[in-house]
């Protein structure tokens, strides 16, 4: 998989660590936490370009195909 | 000798000598070992898996079931190679395997006559009485049998590489179709890359007698290489298997770079390429398949297309006597082509209807039912269209029952290939692959003249450029009729390694195993090392037939990564053994290295352990020494490990806040605390110290083992959750090195800040940050500057250390007195334990995972220091605190850390004990059953030496 | 059709003709007792323990595909039960004591084989913490061992032990651990509850829950309505769209776990192997291949298939620890989908509707699990409660915060 990092440009996944559901991302209460909708199809989920510039991006992905969607850095 | 006296791409001015199984062969470079020990007369090549059965070769490619042989000798041994691919070069050492004690007489071979008890799934039905039979005797012997090459057990000696590479268009398959593709791009100055299995380009064209463009195929595909190998914007790669299609357009290459050779020298063996490609285009032709008929599995018996192949580009003929059973026009063609080489051709075809216009024997309508010769091809039996059965003298036998398209690296992303009813074979989806067009014979195109045009045509559009002009080639039509296995009696052969027949099918079908999944997981079809490129189709079309339904209403077949099987070495490239992981040094790494420091890993750092004195024998001896002495005097160690993460902005000091459970906002400029953050479940992350340098900087100082994680949360923090916080974050974790200096006399050798307090200060003219913190529990500082000067300043240190009875101390020493402490490592904070738990009051203000922390299960076993009671072996980390008779009901806690504490004399230890801080002062059982040590301890307050911290502010 | 060496011998002998079906394939009938949805290891079993150990013979299994088509067909086939949280080690304690006598039970040779499991260590403290381990498994009354660094070259002698990156220390050994045939195991199941009557539904997709006033009536399917007093959810790797269906919402994310099969080599290792600080386990199958895995690639997916990355990782690993592996050939390489539960561990448990069950969250260890998530769901239908070895797995532990969280990773299903 790649992610076309808006700094770097297209990269393998490898170089980014993977935080999950971008909708549940920024809570600490209960259903933040622990309760996900892990959907078939698309996902918008958060991605940081860890061996990058280390952005944080969200990513709309389908996960059955694994399609990458739009990446776009986090309040951009 | 078989070897025909004139043709083929072997270089016929050069004689090597190779050996198989002992005894040395001639052959010619451009061999394979296939190529050469048919040219040597020997059939004889390999044995199944299952009965043990002789085998020739089946194929003249990678997809071969039968000849697979170990090369090479010592720990260089490489099993299960086809000979089929192997190239010969001087002094190749090859030897059969599965076999015992030769290859010609298998005593296995024993267990073909009792296969009426050994069909699909019979392990399942016995073997399960008495229960200790099947781990002791039954699957020793199972084991044994089973298996095909072997490992030599040793260190891979070679040297592999992986590497990237980026292109424009990617063409699998150097073929007539593959060709025309980076023709056609490569011209228009497109980014090329094409690759191709073989080590001779070509594919087909170098297989069969035909013409491209008025001349012989070798000779147009000698001038298209000529031309691309001089574009600099195209790399040909022969040799190179694209072995899976991953997401991106990302394709995984194996380069068999030095296989052929004698020698690397120097060269890496194979190198792994990571290919990202805009475009792609398979052109990676089709396998031909066998058809099933009893005892269709004989060296000799082998494909039509591997029987030209030997022919035309090896200049062998691999027998005398032919007959040709197809149901197609590939057999006509292969009667021809072996005429025309002075063999004896019967021409067996299934097509009732088929007039082929041939100068030999052709039968129409009929069948091959059997076959004679145990360990070669000795007779067959033919059934003619009216009935009658007759036995043909013959040492060879050609089978062409159609081709199927390598649709493989188009399964790879999980679609499933369409079938194609007129071609009677499965094609590739469209789309399958993002980005992948297939064509020529990979999308069921046969004629060279249709692929030679797809390949122009799909590369034209996918680049967007003019298609190169098409030559003029062979357009023959194909007709084929499907024919899939002859009905009559005896075993007929679907997957020839793994000896699955024709009756093992039948037999999953009567016990319900229908569905195409699981007739191939009962029977293991398509499970062998060629993932049954020549046998699934045939086994969909016998289980069509038994259920009456079609064969794409049966299944279909799917692939997956890799094409053909991979060496684990070339996947593990260079980053194996000590380039697994990266190693961190310190700054100072040198100065301990120069000082014979022992060492210890921490996650991908490297710290100095101890620094052994005089006539130390044990490590215990150096900790001791190096504790006392930091106790006594003072003691420098490096901690560069230690997270440096600098927090700025004017809400600096509000988002600290937020991250820590400990406040910040009241942090004086100038000052330090010790703060501990919670995870949002609630459980503790990690502890550490926050310095304040101004009212908008601070500097976290974050565990060695935990600081990427710390980093990041804080990122995380800061850009997604509180984007509106005026803040910046940088790691300067490797810009700093960072010495401490603990001891009673530490301050003689800095006069720095007091205990928590935070000084800039200037040492022999390099600015430094001084940190007054402690981890060991005495009076001192860690003292930081940049990394450049680590080495200075550790020297500056020890020798003022030194001054004053003081030295070096590592980490074992470091450790020991933080347990005397009660400080914290990630034993105790260990992912599961909350602040409740650690003793820690929960403050008013916000901080993450405040509420998740507030829940009930949070309240877990307490912190507590345990002290030997009496005399006791010794306390043991990861052992046990129980009440009562040693049961997992009775287990109350265990010992997160225990050391020898030289400074009491006696062993302490940290635990986490359900209830324990209620529990001061009484008494609980250590049990480590590991070793058989007990202890009955005395439960306390995680802290063993000057509670008060007197010695700290000293 | 009892299985016997004898049978063998007497098809042999009449042309292998007299082989049966190994389960029915019934009509739909419009109403059961339990409807167990999910052919899966977990479902067959659970449908076998409730009609063998409770009575209960009115039970479909529905399955969407063709049974045993999910995870316990697409595993390393490793059993161990060397956990260290109390809650987990109770559970596969159990589980391991049910895998020893499965064959028999089953009279269908799973070829569960305790050629025993070794778990490395690298460092002080993971010798500690599997130190830990260890103690926790000899507590339950189990077997468990610590070798030190000459103990594990005795044991594994083809181990990396030249590998100063990271030395072998030492490592846990549990001898009774070991490997089965995974499909082997769906299959005997199969067999088994079809035996006592229970009616296995291939090709039968559940598209919607019949729930009236709180309390589950039965489930539409793509074949139809089926009536049900009780309906079992097992379907780990699909549990959130089917809970969906109910109205609920998991903690379980769903990510991809990648295995891989050498060719079939001469036996070369006798036992399982786990290098953890590599994200590393391998065993040789009988037929010759080494079975081995690593890490989950790390983001949601419902792709059978992983990323070239982990795969290269994997290989990595494999060669640091066991050098000889360069000169194997990976065959093969497929991706299974884990139902990545926030704590990393299981839940057998009833939920907010009445009548309707959960199972799921297997994370890593469903196939090991098998036996033990079987009989204790099929108990928790039966009786209404769940016995004591699986009474931690509750759904409503995320809230309360007894998580059973093995790795210590917190509430990052990726981690675990």
């Amino acid at each position: 998989m790649r992610l076309n990092c808006p700094h770097c440009g297209a990269r393998d996944s490898r170089e980014f660590n993977y935080f999950g559901d971008a909708k549940t991302a920024r809570g600490d209460d209960f259903a933040s936490t622990y309760l996900r909708d892990n959907p078939i199809g698309e996902h918008a989920e958060l991605w940081q370009h860890v061996s990058g510039c280390r952005a944080w991006l969200e990513v709309v992905r389908n996960v059955t195909t694994h399609e990458v969607i739009s990446v776009k850095e986090v309040g951009q | 000798m078989s070897r025909l006296p004139h043709g083929g791409l072997i270089d016929r001015s050069r004689s090597v000598s190779f050996m198989f199984d002992g005894k040395s062969y001639g052959a010619h470079p451009g061999d394979t070992v296939a190529s050469a020990l048919l040219a040597n007369g020997a059939q004889l090549m390999g044995r199944s898996f299952k009965y043990h059965r002789p085998r020739g070769v089946l194929t003249a490619g990678s997809e071969e079931p039968n000849a697979l042989i170990e090369v090479g000798s010592g720990a260089s041994r490489l099993p299960n190679t086809r000979a089929t691919v192997q190239e010969v070069f001087a002094g190749l050492e090859t030897q059969s395997q599965n076999r015992w004690p030769t290859l010609g007489f298998d005593i296995k071979e024993a267990l073909d006559l009792a296969h009426p008890f050994l069909g699909a799934g019979f392990y399942y039905k016995t073997f399960m009485w008495p229960r200790a039979a099947w781990l002791h005797f039954w699957e020793p012997i199972i084991r044994r049998a089973a298996g095909l090459g072997r490992l030599s057990g040793e260190a891979d000696p070679a040297v592999y590489d992986k590497a990237w590479k980026h292109c424009d268009l990617l063409v699998v398959g150097a073929g007539p179709a593959g060709l025309m593709a980076a023709l056609t791009a490569g011209r228009a100055g497109k980014r090329v890359v094409l690759a191709d299995e073989d080590f001779v380009l070509g594919g087909r064209l170098q297989s069969e007698a035909l013409e491209v463009g008025g001349e012989s195929s070798r000779a147009w595909v000698s001038k298209v290489v000529g031309e691309l190998v001089n574009l600099p914007n195209v790399t040909v790669m022969k040799r190179t298997t694209i072995t899976g299609a991953y997401d991106g357009g990302t394709y995984g290459a194996l380069e068999r770079v030095a296989d052929h050779l004698p020698d690397a020298q120097g060269a890496p063996q194979q190198i792994f390429w990571r290919i990202v490609a805009k475009h792609t285009i398979l052109a990676g032709g089709a396998h031909e398949r066998p058809i099933a008929f009893p005892n269709n599995d004989r060296p000799g018996i082998m494909l039509a297309s591997a029987v030209r192949s030997y022919i035309h580009r090896y200049g062998v003929l691999p027998a005398r006597r032919w007959v040709v059973f197809a149901n197609n026009n590939e057999g006509l063609r292969t009667a021809h082509d072996l005429l025309k080489a002075g063999a004896e051709v019967t021409l067996v075809d299934t097509r009732k209807d088929a007039h082929p216009e041939i100068s030999c024997r052709h039968l129409t309508g009929a069948e091959v039912v059997n076959t004679r010769g145990r360990l070669g091809l000795k007779a067959v039996q033919v059934r003619l269209a009216s009935g009658t059965t007759e036995w043909i003298e013959a040492d060879g036998l050609a089978m062409a029952g159609g081709w199927n398209p390598s649709v493989h690296l188009t399964c790879h992303m999980g679609a499933r290939p369409a079938w194609q009813e007129d071609i009677a074979a499965f094609v590739p989806r469209a789309g399958a692959v993002p980005g992948l067009v297939a064509v020529g014979a990979a999308s069921g195109a046969f004629t060279t003249q249709a692929a030679l045009r797809a390949g122009a045509e799909a590369a034209a559009k996918a680049m967007g450029v003019k298609p190169a002009d098409t030559p003029k080639a062979e357009d023959a039509p194909y007709e084929i009729k499907p024919f899939w296995h002859v009905l009559a009696k005896g075993r007929a052969w679907l997957d020839f390694q793994n000896d699955v027949t024709v009756k093992d099918v039948v037999q999953a079908h009567a016990e319900n195993m229908q569905s195409v999944e699981h007739m191939k997981r009962y029977t293991t079809l398509g499970m062998a090392t060629d993932q049954g490129k020549t046998a699934n189709i045939g086994a969909l079309a016998v289980m069509a037939g038994l259920t009456g339904q079609s064969i794409p209403e049966t299944g279909t077949t799917m692939f997956r990564p890799p094409y053909t099987p991979v060496q684990m070495g070339a996947l593990g490239g260079p980053h194996v053994g000590a380039g697994f992981a990266p190693e961190q040094l310190m700054p100072a790494d040198k100065f301990a290295r120069d000082r014979g420091a022992n060492w210890v890993e921490m996650g991908l750092w490297q710290r100095p352990s101890l620094f052994k004195q005089g006539d130390e024998r044990t490590w215990r001896q150096s900790c001791d020494r190096e504790v006392l002495m930091v106790r006594g005097a003072v003691g420098v160690t490096e901690v560069s490990t230690l997270g440096k993460i600098e927090v700025q902005g004017p809400d600096a000091a509000d988002f600290l806040d937020r991250i820590f459970l400990t406040p910040m906002k009241k942090l004086k400029p100038g000052r330090i605390r010790y703060g501990l953050m919670l995870r949002r479940d609630g459980f503790v992350m990690d502890d550490g110290t926050v310095a304040r340098l101004a009212e908008d900087h601070f500097v976290l100082h974050p565990t060695t083992g935990a600081s990427a994680e710390v980093l990041s949360h804080l990122e995380f923090c800061a850009h997604v959750r509180w984007p509106t916080l005026d803040v910046q974050i940088i790691d300067v974790t490797e810009n700093w090195a960072q010495m401490a200096v603990h001891g009673p006399m530490a301050r003689k050798v800095l006069d720095g800040p007091a205990f928590m307090h935070f000084q800039a200060m200037e040492i022999e003219g390099v600015q430094a940050r001084v940190f007054g913190v402690s981890y060991c529990g005495e009076a001192g500082f860690e003292i930081a500057v940049p990394a450049r000067y680590g080495n200075a300043l550790m020297a500056w240190l020890l020798a003022k250390a030194k001054a004053l009875g003081g030295g070096l101390y590592g980490l074992e020493a470091l450790n020991v007195m933080r347990v005397e402490k009660g400080y914290l490592t990630h034993a105790e904070i260990d992912g599961r334990v909350s602040h409740h738990d650690l003793g820690f009051p929960t403050p008013e203000k916000y901080f993450i995972g405040k509420d998740m922390a507030a829940r009930e299960g949070l309240r877990g076993p307490e912190l507590v220091g345990l002290k030997t009671v009496g005399t006791v072996k010794a306390l043991v980390g990861g052992a046990l605190l129980v009440e009562g008779e040693f049961s997992a009901d009775n287990v109350v806690g265990h010992v997160t850390s225990a050391v020898f504490s030289p400074t009491l004399g006696h062993m302490v230890a940290l635990g986490l004990l359900e209830n324990g801080r209620a529990r001061h002062g009484e008494t609980v059982q250590m049990v480590d059953a590991v070793s058989g040590i007990t202890a009955t301890c005395e439960i306390g307050p995680p802290v063993f030496l000057d509670a008060k911290g007197e010695r700290l502010r000293a | 059709m009892r299985y016997s060496a004898l049978e063998v011998i007497k098809q042999g002998l009449t042309g292998n003709k007299g082989w049966g079906p190994i389960w029915r394939t019934p009509t739909p009938k419009p109403a059961y007792d339990v409807v167990i949805i999910g052919g899966g290891g977990h479902g067959l079993a659970t449908a076998y323990y409730l009609a063998k150990n409770h009575g209960v013979r009115n039970i479909a299994v529905l399955e969407k595909g063709y049974i045993g088509g999910g995870n316990v067909g697409r595993n390393t086939t490793i059993v161990r039960a060397d956990y260290g949280q109390k809650a987990n080690s109770a559970f596969y304690s159990h589980s391991l004591k049910l895998w020893k006598g499965l064959s028999a039970e089953l009279n269908y040779n799973v070829m569960f084989s305790p050629r025993g499991l070794l778990e490395l260590c690298h460092s002080d403290g993971q010798m500690e913490a599997y130190n830990r381990r260890a103690n926790i498994i000899l507590a339950r009354g189990d077997e468990a061992e610590m070798l030190d660094r000459n103990g594990v070259r005795k044991y594994a002698p083809f181990l990396g032990f030249e590998n100063e990156r990271f030395p072998i220390k030492g490592g846990l050994l549990q001898r009774s651990a070991g490997t089965a045939r995974h499909d082997a195991v769906a299959w005997g199941y199969a067999r088994g509850a079809d035996a006592l009557g229970v009616d296995i539904l291939q090709n039968c997709e559940v598209t919607g829950f019949d729930i009236e006033g709180g309390v589950v009536r039965g489930v539409q399917t793509s074949r139809g309505v089926i009536k049900a007093a009780k309906v079992a959810m097992c379907v780990a790797g699909r549990s959130s769209q089917v809970a969906e269906m109910a109205g609920m919402r998991l903690p379980i994310e769903s990510h991809v776990l990648q295995a891989f099969v050498t060719e079939g080599l001469k036996p070369f290792l006798n036992s399982v192997i786990n290098f953890g600080v590599g994200h590393f386990y391998i065993s040789q199958s009988d037929k010759g291949g080494l079975v081995f895995g690593g890490d989950l690639d790390g983001y949601n997916s419902y792709a059978q298939r992983g990323s070239l990355g982990r795969v290269e990782h994997v290989a990595e690993a494999g060669m640091s620890m066991i050098p000889a592996l360069g000169k194997a050939r990976m065959l093969r390489s497929w991706g299974g989908i884990m139902d990545m539960s926030m704590d990393g561990s299981p839940i057998i448990d009833a939920t907010h509707i009445k009548g309707l069950y959960f199972n799921g969250g297997w994370c890593y260890g469903g196939f090991k699990a098998i036996p033990a998530s079987g009989s204790a769901y099929a108990q928790l239908l039966a009786t209404g409660t769940v016995p004591a070895y699986a009474s931690a797995y509750k759904l409503s532990r995320f809230e309360t915060g007894h998580l059973i969280n093995e790795e210590g990773t917190g509430a990052v299903p990726g981690l675990h």
